[in-house]
């Protein structure tokens, strides 16, 4: 918190949390867009600004360092699913052979939400999602998720102590075993049954960890904050929920565990955000 | 003398039966009730003693059980001494006497008995202790070698295996009267033990692959019997669980504590390891009038025993505790974790440079000269 002040922020590859300049606020702030054929239940969060930890890992000075915060601004509307993508709807991706089938023990249901999917499995699904309705959905990145997430969203850096690794190492431990409760074990529950943020999100930090685009990145600052240069592994993608994690995008289990020392998300789900399809026509699509 | 006589005998057993309530009725040692308490925790002992030998008392009941093995929520008939799963850690001194008074309470839907490796005669009280649903009994066998070894419930024929692999095993521990010592003969002590049971599970699948729930044990185990002779676990689990010593349930310790871990296996091989420690003593075999070994990576615990290591953390962090094939460890459940605070030894280890971007690799011809010549 103390670093927020004076920290030079570089957004780098945000991809579309850049602010585009092409909307304006919607006036009496959220708005739920009514789902039609094909169409899932989209929440248009007004423009905004979020308090946001920069995800991936940094360093200051050629020492481990906490990562900045920043502020995000939404500078134009954000479209982004109600709900978790359901068993049922990404079973539709599978019956046309283009996403790849759900394990067994996943209950294929309208009001269960997929899980067992990896970014490659959500990111297919997004694309054919964006061809069925011709609208042009994504993932959301990790600074539209925490927006999203508004109140669930938990920053949950930790002080790094640069003599002493281990005690951030037994604190996150610490804090990841008090976030697993009886409740939020992996089973999936029914769509809806985390209840929904202020923003009317259905089940954001449940127990279904949600995939974003936002790539792993390791930036070196300098002393006063300013990035030196940065490596970006996209082989990585930063998944939200009850904490921050980042998971290799073909894992489509994160709970094995054990061995890393670390509890791992429970389950690996997604939701989607829509682009303006204004967006799609500049691009010639 | 007499025990020996009577075992050349050709009716060992029964003369057995016969002479035990007689030396009951001799032993004139004082009594200890002790309360057995659940894995990974290990009832208040003595690691040396002074007191003269006793009759340690103890009680277990047999409970038949539906359990949960997986954080996917896995339903599991098992069957338990004392509702754990491995059943509690019972330790005596070396010349005590352990009485167990063991339950088989009429809930239970079948017979069960006991199975100790640490006792002699009777299929290590296996013939004495047969009991139905409703029934209990008392047995009382010698510690008259130290070490950690297994007990199991061994009924007959696939009932045994069957029975184990439900659950039933646990571990007795037998102290040396003056406590561990080194090869050197130098005192061991521990500041915490910790025991730590491993079981290989087999839970049958339907036809679209998902594991089956069975309402009562009797109804799970035809399935279970054929997935068993396949030797191929579907979970490989410490204290009866996945991550049932992670997180909440970590295990704890302190830089500069000796912990004493206790790892027994009634079934199938298993080879611990500490991630990021060592083994500093440890009894592979589990038998302490060995010498340990010492500075151990991996150790080896024989499916049918129980091992004991000890070491004194150095460092502070998290530890994974796995059974070094690491499929079973991190696919099947074999892992556990060590909490361990302090302070952060440099000397030991440092992270010199933290990661970073690959320097541009410099050419062999193009080397410019910074020697000076």
């Amino acid at each position: 918190m103390l670093f927020a002040a004076n920290f030079k922020i570089v957004l780098m590859a945000a991809g579309f949390a850049v602010p585009l300049a092409m909307t304006s606020a919607v006036p009496g702030g959220n708005r739920d867009i009514a789902a039609f054929k094909d169409q899932p239940a989209l929440i248009e969060l007004a423009t905004g600004s979020v308090l946001y930890r920069v995800a991936g890992d940094f360093t200051r000075n050629g020492k481990p360092a906490q990562a900045p915060l920043a502020t995000i601004r939404m500078t134009r509307p954000l479209a982004i699913m109600k709900h978790q993508v359901s068993s049922a709807d990404y079973q539709r991706c599978v019956a046309e052979n283009v996403c790849r089938t759900l394990p067994p023990d996943v209950a294929v249901a309208a009001d269960r939400p997929a899980v067992m999917v990896s970014w490659r499995d959500a990111d297919a699904y997004a694309a054919w999602l964006s061809r069925k309705t011709g609208e042009p959905y994504r993932l959301p990145t990790d600074e539209e998720w925490a927006y999203a997430a508004g109140s669930r969203y938990r920053d949950d850096s930790l002080p790094v102590d640069g003599n002493d690794p281990s005690k951030g190492w037994l604190a996150r431990y610490a804090r990841e075993s008090s976030l697993k409760s009886e409740e939020i074990d992996s089973k999936p529950r029914p769509l809806g049954a985390f209840g929904a943020n202020e923003n009317g999100l259905l089940d954001v930090a449940g127990n279904v960890w949600e995939w974003t685009n936002t790539c792993f990145v390791r930036t070196a600052l300098d002393e006063s904050g300013n990035a030196l240069n940065s490596t970006a592994n996209c082989g990585v993608r930063v998944v939200e929920g009850q904490h921050r994690a980042y998971v290799t995008d073909f894992i489509r289990d994160a709970r094995a565990g054990g061995c890393a020392a670390g509890i791992p998300p429970s389950n690996l789900g997604f939701r989607l955000v829509r682009e303006p399809k204004l967006l799609m026509r500049w691009f010639g699509l | 003398m007499l025990t020996r006589r009577t075992a050349m005998m050709g009716a060992a057993l029964a003369a057995l039966i016969l002479a035990t309530p007689t030396l009951a009725q001799e032993l004139n040692l004082s009594r200890q009730k002790v309360e057995l308490v659940a894995p990974p925790f290990v009832h208040p002992h003595e690691q040396a003693t002074k007191q003269a030998a006793k009759i340690i008392e103890f009680r277990m009941e047999i409970e038949e059980k539906e359990i949960v093995i997986d954080e996917q929520g896995t339903k599991f008939q098992a069957m338990t001494f004392n509702g754990s799963m491995p059943g509690p850690l019972m330790v005596v001194h070396q010349g005590d006497y352990v009485e167990l008074t063991l339950v088989n309470p009429e809930t239970n839907t079948m017979p069960h008995n006991i199975d100790f490796h640490s006792a002699t005669g009777a299929l290590g009280g296996g013939a004495l202790t047969l009991i139905n649903p409703g029934e209990q009994v008392v047995l009382r066998w010698k510690a008259d070698r130290t070490g950690t070894f297994v007990y199991h419930c061994a009924p007959e024929g696939s009932m045994i295996p069957w029975h184990v692999v439900s659950g039933m095993h646990g571990a007795v521990m037998v102290l040396p009267r003056e406590g561990l010592k080194d090869g050197a003969g130098k005192a061991l002590r521990y500041d915490r033990i910790y025991y730590i049971g491993e079981h290989d599970l087999y839970v049958p699948r339907d036809e679209h692959g998902k594991y089956k729930r069975y309402e009562t044990p009797g109804e799970a185990y035809a399935d279970t019997m054929e997935l068993m002779r396949k030797l191929i676990p579907t979970h490989v689990v410490f204290n009866g669980k996945v991550g049932a010593l992670t997180g909440k349930n970590a295990m704890t310790a302190n830089v500069g504590e000796t912990v004493l871990i206790v790892h027994s296996q009634a079934n199938r091989d298993s080879r611990p390891h500490l991630i990021g420690g060592h083994g500093d003593h440890v009894w592979e075999t589990g038998k302490f009038a060995n010498r340990p070994e010492v500075d151990l990576e991996t150790w080896f615990i024989r499916g049918g025993s129980a091992g004991a290591a000890l070491y004194t953390f150095k460092q502070p962090g998290i530890y994974a505790y796995v059974n070094h094939n690491l499929i079973e460890a991190i696919e099947l459940g074999a892992a556990a974790h060590f909490k361990v605070e302090g302070k952060w030894n440099d000397d030991l280890m440092k992270q010199v440079k933290p990661p970073e971007a690959i320097p541009p690799k410099v050419q062999g011809a193009l080397q410019p000269k910074t020697q000076p010549n």
